[in-house]
């Protein structure tokens, strides 16, 4: 919790330190040049796989996605931008981007929402609390593949769940309801996850600030509005960013419950960009689309990033 | 200062001993294949290989490769059973672009051209020397070898393959006045039928007259070419797998055809899945179903009813494609690993025996004429003669889909149909769409 | 129901304990689902009000079938040495940027913060060719690489570490303590909520991951749970075996859940008090 961090304490315990013995500048530059090397020697190990696996592929994949490269390309040749107006003029890439963009639109509130909700309650002392919140967190723990077979055959026409609800009911099959079965299927998933998030924000309120409220004489809801919600902002501002990404990055269900159909209206950039990549085997246009995925992640975060007091990530 | 520093170092060398030590873990790949355990020196083949239908067939062929190395103890072929043939193509073509090439292959026989355009298969014909090799060759179905052979080459082996036949209940036909020894014969007939064996509980479909898979998970192509097929023989493509007629009439026909069973209501709206259709038939809410032969087995242990097995309704002529996986022995691996797998594919379908059980075992039509000579096949169809619908049907039978870049073309072409059968689309319009795609696509290998 | 010092029991209080209760229940109906489909026997599975006594037959089944028993130790093998290589190195990088000031330390957070935005799951196409050139493919090994170095563990292990009192490190310090020496007397045994929370996010991951392994492995012995699976789920291409793919998904997720069922109170306990925002 970054209340009882205060991060600034050890570099103004350290200071001091070197004051006390009145060195000149240039001994306490000397100072820190040590401190500097060993630092980045400490840092080698993670820094060498930070560059091999995150930064050199997102370098490579920038260079890759200025060239041809295909099943009928032996030799990779240049060809510029061609790649990326490619995908302008890629009805399915438009279909994946703007998928993309409606789950997560749809799940980023509603999954707050629950979690908010599921947090709040399951916070009070309750009977059965342990089971409760036991019942809104297993989803997280379980593999989304496990979880795609389970909800396949929810969804299966005829024999599954939801057929009892309507049995005209052709979720899966039907490519205006397809991607909603999904999207219900994603708040199921996620919303106990981030309910540990703010059942942890809940443990940072402090108690005095009900106390209050509860003389003033304050209704349920009014605290809610007042106290609770307001104190829980830095940690919903972090949720909907992991949730936001988590949108982007969640696609192993496809591969289990679609493959992305019926008629492309399920698909989403990253399995779009694993179908372009290892069944059709184009790596200009996979590479292509790898560098608009990360770009569009890069926004979001920077967003985040730059609403966000930078205190947090600074301190 | 220093003392930390080695320190440090010390721990950075932890790590990367902890990596080598997960590395070493799991041999080199290239390696791992050709390694035999003790001094005799067994060739270990690793074969991927994909499974489309029910019935547990991937069990079948591990113990046919077991049984392989106990005839011989010199080679042994490990099948890596890799999902459906989509899935196999990626993984095989992964492990060549990997330089982990394997000897042997069993994939769809519609990646020949891909395959071919990589310059990565070994035609069967140099390993032919002998008269008996050559016997060998030469005693499969022409039909199957229609996706088999190029250019005067044959670079695939016939092994599950296919045709889609029509499964129906005949008890549903009984119970809808209809004659159980009379399935539709033509489009009209089909159409009628289904109308009459859909049935309506309080407003909801109970049982769908007809049902063909038509889903991108499936293979809602190889349903397409049923329909154009039926036309006179009329096929999706050319024969040296560079040109398409997606936007032919007789195409747009047979897709509005398919269509128009489900706008009657008697084929479910919206795509049907491959997965479930023989569900839906077993559990008697499809009362006929199109299918690939290779089910036969899994519906008739399954099904607690009387069901009929047929050719397809005819329009102009009858035809159906043909479909499965084919051996197929890949370039760049050690020569001794290809004979061992070239001796191994002679084994598995040289023998009509063998071939008669598995066809038996799975309903895979016998890729062998000879082997519906044996007894065991014989006495088999005697009891059951929906066993030979799909050898008949091979008389009309046709090559399947199959052209350059294979996995992109089939895509585009599955999503134009799943487009059309959810109403999104006009079939003109899906399919001059796609014709633009796959040309786009095509022309490169001109 | 208990009740909390000075909270009354209202109409609208058991009007939201109902409605939770109900979205609790709401929320197992698909676990619930899953095991009564997986003790079915198969013949009734898609009888959804069918009764019958559980049966082993369909769990006996799959194990024969397909070899589980080797997926889990994949899984486990790789999870375990992920963990425990990310538990050193974000360690030591915790450390760095909580407590030292050194040149470079900005132009190496952001560094660190461009994994946090873009994680190697996003990366599969240009990590599977740089894998094909290591000659990787195809190898547990190389299915872990990409995982090691972990930028939100260490940001975890920055904030953790800055809660720790600086005076206890100078106390180190004075007895002339290494760097190494003092980690691990004086922060590791304080970081211990810390550790436990991000291994339960980092087992987490990585025993439910599959786009990766997907592409990366080839071999039957070298599959993970999930994508063992992934495919055994596939090949039931006829569907009728639902009762198969149930009984093969509980087998998957059984020991996560008995883990978490026992452990839950400590888990989430750990969680919120670990100091997670």
């Amino acid at each position: 919790m970054k209340t009882l961090s205060p991060g600034t304490a050890g570099r103004a315990a350290a200071l001091p330190r070197g004051q006390q013995k009145k060195t000149p500048i240039d001994r306490e530059l000397r100072r820190k040049w040590k401190t500097t090397l060993l630092a980045w020697g400490v840092l080698l190990p993670s820094l060498l796989f930070l560059g091999t696996f995150t930064i050199y592929p997102i370098l490579s994949s920038l260079i890759k996605s200025f060239y041809k490269d295909d099943l009928a390309t032996v030799i990779p040749r240049f060809i510029g931008l061609q790649n990326y107006t490619g995908l302008l003029n890629d009805p399915i890439f438009a279909k994946s981007f703007f998928n993309n963009l409606l789950v997560a639109v749809c799940t980023v509130p509603t999954s707050i929402a629950l979690a908010v909700a599921m947090a709040v309650f399951t916070n009070k002392v309750i009977a059965g609390k342990g089971i409760v919140r036991t019942a809104f967190f297993y989803p997280t723990i379980l593999p989304m593949v496990a979880v795609a077979n389970i909800w396949l055959f929810i969804y299966t026409p005829i024999y599954g769940l939801a057929s009892y609800l309507n049995p005209a009911w052709r979720i899966l099959g039907n490519p205006d309801t397809a991607i909603w079965g999904l999207i219900v299927m994603l708040n199921w998933k996620q919303a106990g996850y981030l309910m540990i998030f703010y059942l942890s924000g809940l443990q940072g309120i402090p108690s005095e600030l009900y106390e209050a409220a509860m003389i003033d004489g304050s209704g349920p809801l009014q605290t809610f509005r007042n106290i609770t919600w307001p104190m829980l902002q830095p940690t919903t501002l972090y949720i909907t960013i992991i949730a936001l990404t988590n949108a982007y990055k969640t696609v192993d269900h496809l591969y289990i419950m679609t493959k992305g159909g019926p008629n492309n209206s399920t698909n989403m950039l990253l399995f779009y960009i694993y179908q372009v990549g290892f069944d059709f085997w184009d790596t200009g246009k996979a590479s292509a689309m790898t560098i608009v995925l990360i770009v569009l992640l890069l926004t979001a975060t920077c967003v985040y990033f730059f609403t966000q007091d930078k205190k947090t990530f600074y301190n | 200062m220093k003392k930390t520093l080695s320190a440090i170092l010390a721990a950075a060398m932890c790590c990367t001993l902890v990596l080598a030590g997960c590395s070493q873990t799991s041999p080199a790949p290239g390696s791992g294949t050709a390694s035999g355990a003790g001094s005799d020196k067994v060739i270990e083949l690793d074969m991927y290989f994909p499974v489309s239908v029910g019935g547990g067939p991937d069990a079948i062929i591990s113990g046919l490769c077991d049984q392989f190395h106990s005839e011989y103890p010199g080679i042994k072929v490990n099948p890596v059973y890799a999902g459906t043939y989509a899935e196999t193509r990626t993984k095989v073509l992964s492990a060549i672009k990997s330089g982990d090439t394997p000897a042997i292959a069993l994939m769809f026989s519609i990646d020949l051209h891909s395959l071919l355009s990589m310059d990565v298969l070994y035609d069967y014909d140099q390993f032919c020397k002998t008269d008996e090799d050559k016997t060998w060759l030469n005693g499969f179905y022409d039909g199957f070898m229609e996706n088999s052979r190029t250019g005067g080459k044959t670079y695939g082996i016939p092994w599950q393959r296919s045709t889609i036949i029509l499964y129906y209940n005949k008890d549903a036909f009984k119970e809808a006045g209809l004659d159980p020894e009379a399935p539709p014969a033509n489009w009209q007939e089909l159409k009628d039928y289904a109308k009459k064996l859909t049935k309506t509980e309080n407003g909801t479909t109970t049982r769908y007259g007809i049902q063909i898979p038509s889903d991108k998970a499936g293979y809602a192509y190889w349903m397409l070419q049923t329909f154009c097929n039926q036309e006179n023989g009329f096929n999706l493509m050319n024969e040296d797998g560079d040109e398409v007629y997606f936007n032919d009439p007789r195409t747009i026909k047979g897709l509005e055809f398919w269509k128009s069973l489900s706008d009657d209501g008697s084929q479910p709206a919206g795509t049907s899945a491959w997965s479930t259709t023989p569900t839906d038939f077993i559990e008697q809410r499809a009362a006929m179903i199109y299918h690939t032969t290779g089910n036969l087995t899994n519906i008739r242990k399954n099904a607690k009813f009387d069901f009929g097995t047929a050719m397809l309704p005819a329009d102009e002529s009858r035809g159906s494609p043909t479909g499965g996986g084919n051996f197929y022995l890949f370039k760049g691996v050690p020569e001794e690993e290809t004979q061992a797998a070239y001796t191994f594919i002679k084994w598995m379908t040289g023998d009509p025996d063998r071939v008669a059980q598995w066809s038996i075992d799975t309903g895979y039509v016998a890729t062998r004429p000879e082997a519906y000579e044996t007894d065991l096949l014989k006495n088999y169809a005697k009891d059951f003669p929906q066993a030979l619908t799909a050898r008949d049907q091979l008389e009309y039978a046709h090559a399947e889909f199959s052209v350059y870049d294979q996995g992109n073309v089939q895509d585009i072409l599955d999503t134009a149909i799943e487009a059309v059968m959810t109403r999104q689309m006009s079939a003109a319009d899906a399919m001059a769409q796609a014709q633009d795609k796959a040309d786009g696509i095509l022309k490169q290998y001109k | 129901m208990k009740k909390n010092t000075g909270v009354h029991l209202t109409p609208g209080r058991l009007f939201v304990y109902v409605l939770m209760c109900l979205l609790a229940v709401i929320y197992l109906i698909p676990l619930l689902w899953m095991v009564r489909t997986a003790f079915i026997p198969s013949g009734l599975a898609l009888q959804p009000f069918a009764f019958a006594w559980p049966t082993f037959g369909n769990l006996e089944h799959i194990l024969n079938v397909a070899p589980f028993s080797l997926y889990y130790a994949n899984t486990i093998f790789i999870v375990f040495c992920t963990l425990a290589v990310q538990f050193v190195l974000i360690t030591l990088a915790g450390y760095v940027f909580a407590r030292l000031d050194f040149f470079g330390s900005r132009v190496l957070f952001v560094l660190f913060l461009t994994q946090l935005m873009i994680s190697p799951d996003v990366l599969i196409l240009p990590n599977y060719q740089l894998m094909q050139r290591l000659n990787l493919v195809n190898t547990r090994a190389g299915v872990m690489l990409p995982f090691f170095a972990s930028a939100m563990g260490t940001f975890f292990m920055r904030q953790s570490i800055k809660t720790i009192p600086y005076e206890l490190e100078e106390a180190a310090k004075m007895d002339g303590c290494g760097l190494l020496r003092m980690l691990v007397q004086i922060y590791v045994p304080l970081l211990k909520p810390a550790y436990a929370a991000f291994g339960l996010i980092s087992v987490s991951f990585h025993w439910n991951d599959f786009l990766w392994p997907l592409v990366m492995i080839n071999s039957v012995g070298k599959r993970p749970l999930t994508l063992g699976l992934a495919i055994f789920a596939m090949s039931s291409e006829t569907g009728a075996q639902w009762s198969d793919v149930c009984a093969a998904t509980f087998l998957v997720v059984c020991p996560l859940l008995i883990l978490f069922f026992v452990f839950q109170q400590q888990f989430v306990e750990s969680f919120i008090h670990s100091g997670i925002k």
